[in-house]
C-alpha cells in the first residue's frame, strides 16, 4: 500500500510538472506576452517597444529558464534594462531590491502577482477557493445524499415503475448541462415574466452571507448534473447486489424488504459509488466555473475566467495547479478507498 | 394585426382538455412515484404479496376517486383566485392531487397504474392534435404552437416516412431494428431525428427558418412570441413565432439554423476523436508495454487538465495567430486517414492488384482530402496551392472542432484500450495469431468489430457530450463568433435579459436540451438492446 501510495505521489507529481509546463508555454507564447505588455504597459507601443518591454522584465530568456524561475529551481533574472533600471524577478519584475532572495519560485511559496487582480497570487487563489469551497460543500450535502438515495431506490426493484420513473429522471438531468439548467432555474424561479420571484439570480450576496434564497439555485444547478450520473452508477451497482446469492438467502429466510435493502445490500452497493463520486468532483469544476459565471458569484471559477481572458500569467498556472491537483488528489483518494471500502481486495 | 397567442382560437376549446390531461397525468404519475417508495408496495420480487381484500376495492375506489377529481377540480378553479398567481396554483393543485392520489393507490395500485399511462396518452394525443391541426389551418387559428409545426413540415414528413420504413423492416434492421423494439429507444431515436432532419431541411435547404438568422429588422428588438413583423411585405413571413431578440432578430429562425452548426460539428468532432482514440487505443491495449505506459499517461495528461481552462487557452485570439489550432488539426486529422489506411492495407494486402492499383488511389484520395482539410490559403498551415484545395473550413469553425476533438480523444483512447484488454484474452484472437495474421490485421479485423457494441452505444454518448461541450465554447463566447446563431453562443446572449425576456436564451437552452437528451436515450435503448443478444 505505501509503496502504491508512493508511485502514484510520483506520477502526480510528474503530471503535475508537465500541465503547468505546458500551461506555461501556452501562456508565453509570444502574442500572449505582447498582450500583455501592452495591458501593462500602453497600448500604442510599437514591436520595438513591446520587445524592450519584455525584455527587459526578463519574458524573452527562453521557456526552459522562466520555467525554472516560476518553480524555483533556478535563480530569479537580474537584468540591466535597455532604460537603464535593473529589474529582478524576485524584486517583484521592479527594481532590484537590495536583501531579495536569489530565488523566488513556488517551492519558495512565491506565487508570483496578479495582473488582473493586483495582488499577490496566493492570496488571489486562498480567498477564491474558500468562496468556492463554501459552494462546493453544499453541493455535496445536497447532491450525495440525493443520488444516493435515489441510486438504491431506483436499483431495489429492477425494472420496476419505480425504477423506470426514476431512471428516466435521471437521464434527463444527465442530458442538462449547468448552463441550461441554470438558464431554466433563472427564468422560472427569479423572473418578472414568470412572477414567481422565489430565488435571487444572482449569487454575489452569497459570498459574504449565503442564503436559501441566494445560494439554492447555484448549488442545485452544479448538484443536479452530477446526481444522474452517481444515481445511475449506484442504481447498477445495487442492482448488481440484489441479485446476489447472500440476498436471496436472506429473502428466502424470511427477512423483511427494508431490512434486505438497508442492513445487507446497502453496504456492498455503496462501495462502486464512492469512486463515481471522487471521479465526478474534477467534473463539477467545470460546472463550478459556468455557475459562477452565470451567477456572479466571484469563487475561484469565476478568477479563471478573468485570469484566462486576461492572460494573467501567475495566476494562470496557479489556477492551473490548484485544478490538477484537485484532479490527481481525487484519483488517489478513489483508489485507496476503494482498496479500504472492499473487503474482497483488502483481504487478498 | 394582432399578437399571436401560443395556441390561437381553436385553443380556447382545446386548452381545458389539454390542461385536464396533463394535470391528471402529472398528479397520478407523481403518486406512482411516492407509492414505489412506501415499504408497503408490493414488489414483482416479493414471493407471497398478500392480495388486497376484495371487499375493501369496491366503495372505497369510488370514493378515492371522487375526491381526488373533487380536489383536481376544487384547486384548479379556487387556487387562481385565491393566489392570483397561475404558476402557484399549479404547483398547489399538483401537490393536493398527488397526496390524493397517493391515497387511491393504497386501494389497487394495478388499477391506477393503469391510468397513469391513459392520462399520459391522452396528453400526448391531445398535444399531437395540436400540431396535428396546426398543419393545416393559418397560423391565427391554431397560434404558435401550430404554425411551428407547419413550419416544420419537412421533418414530420420525413420522421414519419422513417420510422414507417424502419418499422416494417424492422427485422432486417440489425441492432437498429431492434432499437424499434424498445420505447426509450424509439423516444431517444425520434428526438435525434427530429434535429437531424430539422438541421438538413432548416439550415441546410433553409425551409423551415421563417427569417434570415443575422437579418435585424427595426422595431423587433426583444419582443414576446407572437409578434407581428413590424413593415412586412408580402414576400415576408408575417410574424416572429418565438419573438425577437436583443438585436432584433428572429428567435426561432437562430434555433433552427443553430442546430444545423451543432449537428454538423458534434458527430463530426465525435467521428474524429473516436478514429484518434481507435487508431492509439488498439495497439496501447494489445501490444501493452512501454507504448501503453506513454500513451496512457498522454491520455491522462490531457483528462487531468480542467475542459474549460483548456478552452480558454487553446480558443483565444493570441493562440489562434500563433496557429497553434492549425497544428493540431494537422496531427488530429491524419488519423482517420492512418485507420482507413491501415485497415485496407491489413485486410487485403495479399490480394491481386490491390498494392499496385486500389491501394495506391486510396492513399492519394484519403491524402489529398486530409491536406484539404487541414490546409488554408494564407494560413499557418498553407500546404496546398489553392488550386488543388478542394474545401476551406472556417477558421472558427476549425478551431472549434479541433479543441472539441482533442478533449474527447482521450476518453476514447481510454475506453478502446480498456474494450481492447478485455477481449484481447479471447479464444478468436488466439486462434487468428496462430493462423499467422499480423497484429493489425488482428487488432481491426478481430478485436474492434467484436468491441463494436460498447463503441456504439459510447458514441452516442459521446456525440451528445460534444454537444455540451459546444454549448459550452459558446456560453463562454469563445471560438464562433457573437453573432453566429448557435445555440450556446444565443444562450450566452440571451441570458443577460433573461428576467424580462425567456424566449431568446429558453429555446435554445431547450433545443440543445432535447438533442442531448435523444442522444442519451438512444445510447440507452442501444445498450438495453444490444445486451439482449
Amino acid at each position: 500500500m505505501g509503496m502504491f501510495i508512493l508511485r502514484r505521489t510520483g506520477v502526480m507529481l510528474l503530471t503535475a510538472l508537465c500541465l503547468t509546463f505546458i500551461v506555461f508555454i501556452l501562456t508565453t507564447l509570444y502574442p500572449n506576452l505582447e498582450k500583455l505588455a501592452k495591458n501593462q504597459g500602453n497600448f500604442r507601443m510599437s514591436d520595438a517597444e513591446v520587445a524592450s518591454y519584455l525584455g527587459n522584465r526578463g519574458y524573452t530568456q527562453g521557456k526552459f529558464q522562466n520555467y525554472g524561475e516560476w518553480l524555483g529551481i533556478l535563480p530569479g533574472y537580474v537584468i540591466e534594462g535597455t532604460d537603464g533600471k535593473t529589474r529582478g524577478r524576485c524584486s517583484n519584475h521592479g527594481t532590484v531590491v537590495p536583501d531579495a532572495p536569489k530565488y523566488c519560485g513556488v517551492l519558495q511559496g512565491n506565487w508570483g502577482f496578479s495582473s488582473v487582480f493586483k495582488e499577490p497570487v496566493g492570496d488571489v487563489v486562498k480567498t477564491r477557493l474558500a468562496l468556492t469551497g463554501k459552494l462546493m460543500f453544499w453541493v455535496m450535502v445536497v447532491m450525495i445524499p440525493g443520488a444516493l438515495i435515489i441510486g438504491v431506490l431506483a436499483g431495489m426493484r429492477e425494472g420496476s415503475q419505480l425504477d423506470r420513473s426514476l431512471s428516466t429522471g435521471a437521464i434527463v438531468t444527465t442530458a442538462t448541462p449547468e448552463y441550461v439548467s441554470g438558464v431554466i432555474f433563472i427564468a422560472i424561479f427569479t423572473s418578472s415574466a414568470v412572477g414567481l420571484k422565489w430565488f435571487k439570480g444572482s449569487a454575489t450576496s452569497a459570498m459574504d452571507n449565503a442564503t436559501l434564497e441566494n445560494f439554492l439555485l447555484p448549488v442545485l444547478t452544479i448538484a443536479l448534473y452530477g446526481m444522474g450520473y452517481i444515481a445511475r452508477m449506484t442504481r447498477a451497482s445495487m442492482t448488481e447486489v440484489m441479485t446476489a446469492q447472500y440476498i436471496r438467502t436472506a429473502r428466502l429466510k424470511g427477512v423483511s424488504f427494508a431490512n434486505i435493502v438497508l442492513k445487507h445490500a446497502l453496504r456492498n452497493a455503496l462501495i462502486a459509488p464512492f469512486t463515481v463520486i471522487m471521479l465526478q468532483i474534477p467534473w463539477l469544476l467545470n460546472g463550478v466555473v459556468i455557475v459562477e459565471t452565470l451567477f456572479n458569484f466571484k469563487g475561484f471559477g469565476w478568477v479563471l475566467v478573468q485570469a484566462a481572458s486576461n492572460n494573467d500569467i501567475d495566476l494562470l498556472l496557479a489556477v492551473a495547479v490548484v485544478g490538477v491537483i484537485v484532479v490527481l488528489l481525487t484519483q488517489l483518494i478513489s483508489d485507496i478507498g476503494y482498496v479500504f471500502l472492499n473487503p474482497r481486495i483488502r483481504i487478498s | 394585426m394582432q399578437h399571436l397567442s401560443w395556441t390561437g382560437t381553436l385553443g380556447v376549446y382545446l386548452n381545458p382538455l389539454f390542461l385536464t390531461a396533463l394535470v391528471c397525468f402529472l398528479t397520478l404519475a407523481l403518486a406512482a412515484v411516492a407509492r414505489g417508495f412506501s415499504p408497503r408496495s408490493d414488489g414483482p420480487h416479493l414471493i407471497n404479496p398478500t392480495p388486497p381484500s376484495v371487499s375493501l376495492i369496491g366503495p372505497s375506489l369510488v370514493i378515492g376517486l371522487a375526491l381526488w377529481l373533487l380536489s383536481l377540480a376544487g384547486v384548479s378553479l379556487l387556487a387562481p383566485l385565491a393566489l392570483g398567481n397561475i404558476w402557484m396554483s399549479l404547483i398547489l393543485c399538483l401537490i393536493l392531487g398527488a397526496v390524493a392520489g397517493f391515497g387511491l393507490f393504497q386501494i389497487s395500485a394495478e388499477m391506477i397504474f393503469k391510468l397513469v399511462w391513459l392520462a399520459f396518452y391522452a396528453t400526448l394525443i391531445l398535444f399531437g392534435l395540436y400540431l396535428a391541426i396546426g398543419l393545416f389551418v393559418k397560423p391565427e387559428t391554431m397560434g404558435i404552437v401550430g404554425a411551428i409545426s407547419q413550419r416544420l413540415i419537412p421533418t414530420w414528413i420525413a420522421l414519419a416516412v422513417t420510422f414507417a420504413l424502419s418499422i416494417l423492416f424492422k427485422r432486417k434492421l440489425g441492432l437498429y431494428g431492434k432499437l424499434f423494439d424498445s420505447p426509450i429507444g424509439m423516444i431517444g431515436l425520434g428526438l435525434v431525428l427530429f434535429w437531424i432532419f430539422t438541421a438538413i431541411f432548416g439550415a441546410g435547404f433553409d425551409w423551415i427558418a421563417t427569417h434570415d438568422p443575422l437579418t435585424q429588422v427595426s422595431g423587433m428588438k426583444n419582443k414576446h412570441p407572437g409578434i407581428p413583423l413590424r413593415g412586412a411585405t408580402e414576400a415576408d413571413y408575417p410574424y416572429y413565432l418565438l419573438g425577437g431578440d436583443t438585436l432584433a432578430r428572429d428567435v426561432f429562425s437562430r434555433a433552427i439554423f443553430g442546430s444545423g452548426i451543432v449537428i454538423v460539428i458534434a458527430p463530426a468532432a465525435t467521428i474524429f476523436a473516436f478514429m484518434v482514440g481507435i487508431t492509439l487505443g488498439l495497439p496501447a491495449g494489445y501490444f501493452g508495454g512501454r507504448l501503453d505506459t506513454v500513451l496512457s499517461f498522454l491520455s491522462n495528461l490531457v483528462l487531468a487538465f480542467p475542459v474549460i481552462l483548456l478552452f480558454f487557452l487553446l480558443v483565444t485570439p493570441e493562440i489562434v495567430e500563433t496557429g497553434l489550432p492549425n497544428y493540431l488539426a494537422v496531427i488530429l486529422f491524419v488519423f482517420p486517414v492512418i485507420f482507413i489506411a491501415v485497415a485496407q492495407y491489413s485486410k487485403n494486402r495479399l490480394k491481386p492488384g490491390f498494392l499496385t492499383l486500389q491501394f495506391p488511389i486510396l492513399l492519394i484520395i484519403g491524402i489529398w482530402l486530409y491536406l484539404s482539410l487541414v490546409s488554408e490559403t494564407g494560413k499557418p498551415v498553407d500546404l496546398l496551392p489553392p488550386m488543388l484545395d478542394l474545401f476551406d473550413v472556417p477558421a472558427e469553425i476549425l478551431l472549434v472542432f479541433v479543441s472539441v476533438v482533442f478533449v474527447n480523444s482521450p476518453t476514447a483512447f481510454r475506453i478502446v484500450r480498456g474494450l481492447t484488454l478485455d477481449v484481447k484474452t479471447r479464444d478468436y484472437v488466439a486462434a487468428a495469431q496462430t493462423r499467422g495474421e499480423g497484429p493489425w490485421y488482428i487488432m481491426l479485423w478481430e478485436i474492434l468489430p467484436n468491441v463494436r457494441g460498447p463503441l456504439i452505444v459510447d458514441f452516442c454518448l459521446r456525440i451528445g457530450y460534444a454537444t455540451i461541450l459546444l454549448g459550452t465554447l459558446g456560453f463562454f463566447g469563445l471560438g464562433l463568433e457573437s453573432e453566429s446563431p448557435d445555440w450556446g453562443t444565443t444562450i450566452n446572449a440571451g441570458r443577460k435579459l433573461l428576467s424580462v425576456y425567456l424566449a431568446p436564451p429558453l429555446v435554445p437552452a431547450f433545443s440543445l436540451m432535447s438533442l442531448v437528451l435523444g442522444l442519451n436515450l438512444l445510447a440507452d435503448g442501444l445498450r438495453e438492446e444490444s445486451l439482449k443478444d
